[in-house]
């Protein structure tokens, strides 16, 4: 209850009209990006158009490249929300990012590539089979991906409790980097292929023209998040974690086995990271062991973006990244005439971060969060 | 004190326990870690990786001490336990040996079935060291069943080993760890040392290694040493150095910088071009890890995006000389390329850069710790995709990098990357710089308010201190400091690409501050050589080259293991020892009665309003 | 006598709840005023807010006839607004003569420059800092200073804590001091020391003083006036005898007599 009640008034200090500067910068190329676009999709040859594509006419775009961008936005931003919700569990129950939960999502991803691998050469993952071979490798995916987790508590972060904000985070930033280099040394550095998918999954559903892994992402997607969401609202365990997560002391009297709980929490963000790992191999089919690092800070972002502790918005706002990664470099840089924006998505999604944090530090849906971690 | 404590005291006496009367849950543990210890190496490679450098001709190879080390240290730490106050100490005696015997036992066992299972099972599919070289290491060529007896016997023998280590006396237990880390230090510094002194090579095989004669000589002396009391000596001169105070200290620290430094001038001319490099890059990243120091050790903020700046520092410094920099720029962007260019183009890029840091430090310095370290990791990474892109690619060439940067010709004296020593002294004389900047801020009003920022900021705010600002002044020093690193840099390099700046170089500075010691100037130091030198930097090899390949995944460990270790670093400050231990801390200063204690008990403050009510 | 410090209308409130509501207050120069209440009466929020850690909804604050609304909490402070903690909140780690050197801060302008280059500006008033660092823990006897100084304040007893968040308050030289349960964990003996020590910061340190208390007898000791809140609202002001016996004031503390409820 201190520096967080900041004061709202006018700015007073340089460096608060410094911000206010970045925040109508930002905001106006945005405006800018957005007006330019409808502009060139009304009529592409416009004078800006042709000013900023240097006199060449601009490229509409067509209604199925809209719809393409859209489910591929959605079944990403699915997947970061999946990895979002552990980011956000755990910063609920301990108030501190868990920076290596990007890997666990690797791990899962990594764990799918040697499972499909497994299964194609047994035959499983052409024709008939798919469907009882997807359902075994995303249990066993969660499941590693839990056995990942959980280890990673019981050994780095149990005897850090109560140790200063900082520890638990630099501490998790070794893991990450652990982890990812110990994949590197075990399974080789290259860039591991999934094996192709059966050739119903990479078609368009006819008429609708969406393509059927993309669909499938976003159903279990769906499917995770609902078991989920029943676990933590309906459940005794998760009804537990929501007590831990408001105040660890007072669950402790009232008998709650707080360490227990603190397991659960990260096995449960472990089997959605493990799950989001699969979904992964479906939409890129291919792994690598720093593929755990851009989605999990993205995932992050998502998580803050929809309020952290906040599990509907943490999906909410996986959606609107994954949406905004796959939509902006189109529809805000490309007309204004930046060039090679498929490279710059990565730097959307920061900037849509920072742009939160600037603006609503709290998320789009609100923060629920312990007293203790709001200062 | 009163006296029931001090008798018991007394009647507390040490029990001896038979041999075999051991925690027999503990060994199951710890044998267990050991053995997955041991595969998880095995299978990262190591062993085989490293088989082919050899320590003692012929006898020990890199690749066998790489799983040699791990049962002594296991063995010896199953023998130690916590002695709480008033309970009974258990005598060292020859449990300690078999508890330490049982668990490498259980370790050896672990590469033993591992051996069978590598030789009957084709797992190399997923498993890239999943191979027969790995089973010839394991069997030591000699067949299946005598590498599964070897491995526990050697297991057992090691762990013992450890396990003996507490029942040594004293002087025998430093003799022995002394003549094992001589022998092996000498052995793997081979290039170093005779790259140093060329007539030491009488002691290495013409194939690499340490001749076991000279071995067995180098023990001797080490333990002959350790008897008559020399080790004991050096720390005992330490000890004493470190309780001194008053101008007496002031004097010998002023005494061993000076020898410091002219050792670092003295150095690098008798050395060979190896060291030399090494000196020069070690010298880059100890510039880096000191700016890192004064953001993270001084004022606290957790920048994780710090390799944005040695970029900008690198890149603008490469602008401002390369006559191969984006064709885009407009002409009245010169190129400095002539005597004296470089300095110019430094004064240029320190500016520039402390103004990217203004720029990045205002929208993120407000928000909380994490965020923050997650934001700046963000702005890290953004400034590299813009350097990579096609959009700036006019400017910068994209993942062509600039090339062709000019070295840094001051007139007099030249700066070049074939010239690794003229980098260094470089190097050294911006370090030198630096640590005088952070030295005399720390001990200003400025340190004093970053520190209070660091302890309580909410608090600090309150008490007048402009925290914003005040951390924003970290932030930008942090940012010219690596921007000085990224300007020379890119003129011993030659040229500048974006992968020379991913964020892997962000977290290595990172693990060199935490390794050495978060605000410690010393201690940046140490762990900027005993890292970058050793291990190597994030591309740049060590003195280790043979443990390029596997130096990422030692940081990463080192990183873990530090802070659930020794989160005050290897060169403590003593302050930041306090606030990471503040619990041990006053527990030992009541302890010592330092602690000071209220005059009489304190009166519940509900009966003072209500006896003042009535009244 | 001029108003130090002057409050109008001023409300707060968190999620819906009035914290503080309607709250007019005045500080003249010189003055002591003692402020209680019952426990979440507001008299913390009250102090949060004059010291700019909280944001009022509405109402006005004005110290020397400036509005202090919307300033952050270091302008305060530089204005000549100091306080202490009512869960003592020292930099633990710091020792005790840096407690009181780092709160001088905002009364200190050395800058970047003089520390790099050690110019004797920046000596004089380090010196200057150090010095007065030590007059000021000099003021609660000999508990302070000699061997302690160079302590981490963290070993300090309870006691002391509380006197050198004072110490550390004084150093930021205020011209009004917010002192939250000054001797609250103290025993009669020591309260009744630091009571005398308040009245002095008065007479001979000039300092206005503004003191939440829970302890009766320091507030009827040295306030001149008392004002009691109470669901953040202002129940009576007075003499402390005038607040004592008035009915409202015994009500709101130990609650309504029996009879009249029913």
């Amino acid at each position: 209850m201190t520096a967080a009640v900041r004061a709202k008034s006018a700015p007073k200090t340089n460096i608060d009209r410094f911000l206010v500067v970045i925040k109508v910068v930002l905001i106006g190329v945005i405006a800018i990006g957005l007006l330019a676009f409808i502009a060139q999709q009304l009529a592409p040859d416009n004078t800006f158009a042709q000013w900023t594509h240097d006199g060449q006419e601009a490229q509409r775009l067509s209604w199925p490249q809209y719809r393409g961008l859209i489910v591929t936005g959605i079944s990403q931003g699915a997947m970061y929300g999946l990895i979002a919700l552990g980011y956000s569990m755990v910063y609920g129950v301990l108030g501190f990012i868990n920076f290596a939960h990007g890997e666990v999502f690797m791990v899962g991803a990594f764990t799918g590539f040697i499972m499909a691998n497994k299964l194609d050469e047994a035959g499983w993952w052409e024709g008939g089979m798919f469907i009882p071979a997807i359902i075994l490798t995303i249990v066993v995916c969660a499941l590693v991906s839990t056995a990942t987790a959980v280890v990673m508590e019981r050994i780095a972060y149990r005897p850090l409790r109560g140790s200063p904000r900082l520890i638990p985070l630099i501490t998790s930033i070794g893991i990450s980097f652990f982890i990812q280099n110990a994949v590197i040394l075990l399974f080789g550095p290259g860039a591991k292929g999934y094996p192709s998918n059966p050739d119903w999954l990479e078609e368009s559903i006819p008429g609708v023209g969406i393509e059927v892994k993309k669909l499938l992402v976003i159903c279990i997607a769906a499917i995770s998040m609902a078991g989920l969401w029943y676990f933590v609202e309906r459940t005794k365990t998760g009804k537990a974690m929501r007590a831990v997560a408001e105040d660890k002391e007072i669950a402790s009297l009232m008998g709650i086995d707080v360490d227990k709980t603190i397991v659960t929490t990260f096995a449960v963000g472990g089997a959605m990271a493990g799950i989001a790992g699969i979904l992964w191999g479906i939409l890129f089919r291919s792994v690598i062991a720093t593929t755990g690092f851009l989605p999990g800070v993205k995932a992050f972002t998502a998580a803050v973006v929809g309020g952290v502790g906040n599990l509907g918005g943490a999906m909410a706002g996986g959606v609107s990244i994954g949406s905004a990664e796959a939509l902006g470099p189109l529809m805000l840089l490309e007309p204004l005439g930046v060039k090679g924006v498929s490279q710059l998505s990565d730097a959307v999604s920061f900037t849509a971060l920072i742009l939160v944090l600037l603006i609503k530090p709290s998320g789009l849906f609100g923060e629920r969060l312990s007293s203790e971690d709001r200062a | 004190m009163n006296t029931e404590i001090t008798d018991s005291v007394h009647t507390v006496d040490t029990v001896s326990k038979g041999a075999f009367d051991v925690d027999w849950r503990k060994i199951g543990r710890l044998g267990g870690i050991l053995a997955i210890g041991l595969v998880f190496i095995a299978l990262v490679g190591m062993p085989v990786g490293l088989d082919g450098r050899l320590l003692i001709d012929p006898i020990l190879s890199l690749g066998y001490l790489s799983l040699l080390w791990l049962p002594l240290i296991v063995g010896y730490s199953v023998g130690r336990e916590v002695v709480l106050e008033g309970m009974a100490e258990t005598k060292k005696g020859a449990r300690d040996v078999v508890a330490g015997a049982a668990v490498g036992g259980l370790g050896g066992l672990g590469l033993s079935v591992l051996l069978v299972l590598v030789d009957n099972l084709d797992l190399r599919d997923p498993l890239v060291n999943w191979s027969p070289q790995l089973v010839e290491f394991l069997s030591f060529g000699s067949g299946l069943a005598f590498g599964f007896a070897a491995w526990i016997v050697i297991g057992v023998a090691i762990g013992g080993v450890g396990g003996l280590l507490h029942v040594l006396p004293g002087r025998g237990a430093t003799a022995f760890v002394g003549a094992v880390l001589t022998v092996m230090l000498v052995a793997i510094f081979e290039s170093f040392l005779t790259d140093v002194v060329d007539q030491l090579e009488f002691l290495y095989d013409n194939t690499g290694g340490l001749k076991v004669v000279w071995a067995v000589v180098l023990a001797v002396l080490a333990v002959a040493v350790a008897l008559s009391g020399g080790f004991e000596k050096v720390s005992a001169s330490r000890t004493a150095y470190q309780t001194r105070t008053g101008p007496g200290k002031a004097r010998q620290t002023s005494m061993l910088v000076g020898i410091a430094f002219v050792a670092l001038i003295v150095i690098p001319m008798v050395t060979g071009k190896v060291t030399q490099e090494l000196l020069a890059n070690v010298g880059i990243f100890l510039l880096l890890a000191l700016g890192l120091n004064i953001v993270v050790g001084l004022a606290g903020i957790l920048d994780l995006g710090y390799v944005a700046f040695f970029a900008v520092g690198g890149y603008t410094s490469a602008v401002l000389t390369s006559p191969n920099r984006g064709p885009q720029w407009p002409s009245w962007v010169p190129t400095l390329d002539g005597p004296g260019g470089w300095a110019i183009a430094l004064v240029v890029t320190v500016l520039f850069a402390s103004l990217v840091g203004l720029c990045i430090g205002a929208p993120v310095i407000r928000m909380r710790g994490d965020y923050l370290a997650i934001v700046t990791l963000g702005f890290g990474e953004i400034i590299r995709l813009l350097f990579l892109s096609d959009w700036l690619g006019g400017y910068f060439n994209g993942s062509q990098g600039i090339t062709k940067i000019p070295s840094a010709d001051f007139g007099t004296f030249e700066v070049k990357g074939t010239d690794p020593r003229s980098v260094f002294y470089l190097a050294l004389a911006f370090a030198a710089l630096s640590i005088y900047v952070s030295w005399r801020l720390e001990r200003s009003r400025i340190g004093r308010a970053w520190m209070a920022v660091r302890e309580d900021e909410s608090v600090a705010e309150a008490m007048g201190i402009n925290t914003v600002n005040l951390k924003l002044m970290a932030f930008v020093v942090g940012a010219a400091l690596a921007s000085f690193a990224g300007a020379i840099f890119s003129a011993k390099v030659g040229s500048v690409f974006p992968t020379s700046f991913e964020i892997l170089v962000s977290i290595i500075i990172l693990v060199i501050v935490i390794v050495g010691g978060m605000g410690n100037i010393v201690g940046v130091i140490v762990g900027s050589v005993v890292l970058v030198g050793v291990l190597g930097g994030p591309k740049q090899p060590g003195l280790l080259q043979e443990f390029s390949q596997y130096k990422l995944l030692i940081y990463g460990a080192l990183l873990i293991w530090m802070m659930l270790q020794r989160p005050e670093g290897l060169v403590p400050n003593v302050r930041r020892t306090r606030e990471l231990h503040q619990d041990e801390f006053l527990q030992d200063s009541w302890l010592r009665g330092e602690v000071d204690r209220d005059e009489a008990e304190s009166v519940d403050a509900g009966d003072q309003l209500a006896g003042g009510m009535s009244s | 006598m001029t108003k130090l410090l002057e409050i109008d209308r001023l409300s707060v409130t968190f999620g819906g709840l009035h914290a503080l509501k309607d709250l007019d207050f005045h500080v003249d120069e010189g003055e002591i005023v003692g402020v209680i209440g019952p426990n979440g009466a507001g008299k913390t929020t009250f102090f949060n807010m004059i010291s700019g850690m909280v944001t009022p909804s509405s109402g006005d604050i004005r110290f020397e006839g400036e509005s202090l609304i919307g300033l952050d909490p270091n302008q305060v402070a530089q204005r000549g607004i100091a306080r202490t903690f009512q869960n003592v909140r020292l930099f633990p780690n710091m020792t005790i003569l840096e407690n009181v050197m780092v709160s001088q801060h905002c009364r200190t302008t050395q800058g970047m420059f003089g520390a790099l280059f050690n110019t004797r500006s920046f000596r004089d008033e380090e010196a200057d800092i150090r010095a007065r660092g030590e007059e000021i823990l000099g003021f609660f006897g000999t508990r302070l200073i000699g061997y302690r100084l160079e302590q981490p304040a963290s070993v300090l007893s309870y006691a002391n804590r509380r006197r050198l968040e004072i110490a550390r308050a004084m150093a930021a030289r205020p011209k009004l001091l917010l002192l939250d349960e000054p001797v609250a964990g103290m025993n009669p003996k020591e309260s009744e020391e630091l009571t005398t020590l308040i009245g002095k910061l008065r007479s001979e340190w000039g300092f206005t003083i503004v003191m939440i208390e829970h302890d009766m007898g320091v507030v009827r000791d040295v306030s001149d006036r008392v004002v009691v809140l109470d669901h953040g609202e202002t129940l009576a002001q007075g003499s402390f005898e005038d607040v004592s016996n008035h009915p409202e004031v015994i009500e709101a503390y130990l609650g309504r007599p029996v009879e009249k409820r029913r």
